[in-house]
């Protein structure tokens, strides 16, 4: 029983985990239809950032400050000054952010070095928690709260803001929504810079799950590529529940099977396209 | 068309006698060449003459290695079987993940080929017990065929020659070909075809069958030559490494993969050779090239040729 509470529990936390990489990877991919395959790049900055700052001296919470914002310029640097060159051009969008992100993974390696940095939770919230007789790993809990609260925080921003009126209205109809006005060139680097935060606020909280580490960006890019396919292109409900899915596939693939984990994963992916090639809950035509 | 064949003759003979004047390590970044050449010609069917970017094209290289040295392996088979086995197992293979990708076009097809490649990643570096993981396959041998000794490494270049010129007359015979013309159809004008009632999805599918069997192909070149296999081989840095050198060569002309894998391993041995910044260079020739050099390689030869001989035909 404690197996199974405790192994949910995990599955839920690396759900919300999943969510924070995937939705900034949607929102972009929605909008501007970049396969922004930098994104798992940005996840491992912000861990690597994050834990820079720790060992700094400051708090989680101010090295999540810190990963996001910087992170977020890193976006918005990218966006402006090299995807921008290329609007249009999809195709040459997506063979660009993959070379920026052999150069992200080669520029780490040089800064940081090639050993795993363990990034630690906060004292507090390190040693396990009891509740209904079962010990909880405490800090999985506030990991799930956190994804909770920047689920929240997206959704309110998407459905009752300006920002995220425009935002929808770009996903439906991109010439439709320049036709009226809104301005496409600033909504792009906008929405880039929140999606590479997003990305950095993953890596900073998902830090003392996975650590950081020389291929944490490869390792993240395709859960995000299997969660937004599996949940459907433009649909930020279908990515939320595409990620834990996910999490709760991998979490007991790595329990029960730890050879085939990584295998497995991809397999509702498979299964869904097979059958719905626009995904769960996609709302665009693939 | 008489003179193109001269120059063809010419070409061959010239590369025909080069390991004669070279050292041993420079006729094996010959063999390296054709292989990664060989590897980019296929990928380029799909990404030069359908349109449809694969990023997940390692697959197929590794597929058909790895299953010839598995099977060598443990099975102790003899090479004329693995490789067969091998060319068969990974067509399949390709059949399939076509199948699977195609449901999708564009981006979506893109994302699709890198998500089922890191499956094969997935088997080759976190399945020990099928695949050795990290520590890869090593320990094979390279075929004799007819009984020539392909372990001499004069020999193993003219074999990786005859072989690449096979596939490359194949793959330009096919692009030529009416179906050739059909699929460059599907590329430019995907609706236009579907109404004039060709069936776009098969002509692609067909297509990327076609792609993973000679991807397959230079599979097997690669285990002959390194004698070892590596997960990386399948990683998306490998997938990432043949696209560069399509796009860098040209898309979309048979002359542009050849080009480009010969830049692309030239720069990969010397620079690994000084430095260990091979991915830092990776990536910046990458976001270079498609900024500034969209069409590649190839075709900037061609303008270049047609500004100093005034548009003949050579």
């Amino acid at each position: 029983m404690q197996f199974w509470v405790i192994q949910t529990l995990n599955s839920l936390a690396l759900g919300g985990l999943l969510f924070m990489l995937s939705s900034g990877f949607a929102l972009i991919f929605g909008l501007m239809r970049i396969a922004n395959l930098t994104h798992g790049s940005l996840f491992m900055i912000g861990a690597y950032i994050a834990a820079s700052v720790l060992k700094g001296g400051y708090s989680l919470i101010v090295a999540a400050l810190v990963a996001m914002a910087l992170v977020g310029l890193i976006g918005a640097i990218i966006e402006r000054f090299i995807l921008r060159s290329l609007s249009g051009n999809s195709q040459g969008q997506v063979l660009a952010t993959l070379g920026l992100s052999f150069i992200a993974a080669d520029a780490c390696l040089m800064i940081w070095g090639g050993d795993p940095i363990p990034i630690n939770a906060p004292e507090m919230l390190r040693a396990p928690m009891q509740m209904f007789g079962f010990m909880f790993p405490t800090y999985r809990l506030v990991v799930l709260v956190i994804s909770m609260i920047s689920a929240v925080l997206l959704y309110l921003l998407m459905e009752k803001t300006r920002l995220g009126a425009m935002i929808r209205a770009g996903v439906d109809d991109m010439q439709m929504a320049r036709a009226v006005g809104i301005p496409a060139s600033q909504l792009f680097t906008i929405v880039f810079a929140l999606g590479a935060l997003l990305a950095g606020l993953g890596g900073t909280v998902g830090g003392p799950m996975l650590n950081a580490y020389p291929g944490l960006d490869a390792d993240m890019l395709p859960l995000a590529l299997i969660v937004v396919i599996l949940g459907g292109v433009g649909s930020l409900i279908g990515t939320f529940v595409a990620s834990f899915i996910i999490g709760f596939i991998y979490t007991f693939g790595i329990a029960l099977v730890p050879d085939l984990a990584y295998v497995i994963l991809f397999l509702p992916m498979v299964l869904v396209i097979a059958f719905r090639p626009s995904g769960l809950f996609g709302t665009i035509r693939a | 068309m008489i003179k193109n064949s001269l120059l063809y003759i010419v070409l061959i003979a010239i590369l025909v006698i080069l390991p004669l004047f070279f050292g041993e390590y420079y006729v094996n970044l010959g063999s390296q060449i054709m292989v990664a050449a060989v590897f980019a010609a296929s990928l380029n069917l799909l990404v030069g003459y359908g349109g449809l970017t694969s990023l997940g094209h390692a697959t197929y290289l590794g597929v058909a290695a790895y299953t010839s040295a598995w099977l060598f392996q443990n099975y102790g088979m003899s090479h004329e079987y693995t490789a067969l086995i091998a060319l068969l197992f990974t067509t399949l293979v390709g059949a399939i993940f076509g199948w699977i990708s195609l449901r999708a076009s564009g981006l979506s097809f893109l994302m699709l080929t890198l998500a089922l490649s890191q499956i094969i990643w997935g088997i080759g570096y976190r399945w020990v017990g099928l695949t050795n993981g990290d520590n890869g396959i090593s320990g094979l041998t390279r075929p004799m065929p007819f009984g020539i000794n392909l372990e001499n490494s004069n020999n193993f270049y003219w074999f990786c020659l005859v072989i690449t010129i096979i596939c490359l007359f194949f793959i330009a015979r096919f692009v030529n070909s009416p179906f050739g013309s059909s699929l460059k159809g599907t590329r430019d004008q995907e609706k236009r075809m579907s109404a004039l009632g060709y069936n776009v999805w098969m002509i692609r599918w067909i297509t990327f069958v076609i792609a993973s069997f000679f991807g397959a192909v230079s599979g097997l070149m690669y285990i002959y030559l390194n004698k070892y296999i590596h997960p990386s081989v399948i990683s998306i840095t490998s997938s990432a490494e043949a696209l560069l050198c399509v796009i860098a060569g040209g898309a979309g002309t048979l002359a542009g993969p050849i080009l480009g894998s010969i830049l692309i391993v030239l720069l990969k041995n010397y620079v690994s050779g000084f430095v260990e910044r091979w991915n830092m260079l990776l990536g910046i020739i990458f976001v270079f090239i498609v900024i500034f050099m969209p069409a590649g390689m190839a075709p900037g030869f061609t303008q270049l040729k047609n500004r100093l001989f005034g548009g003949k035909k050579l």
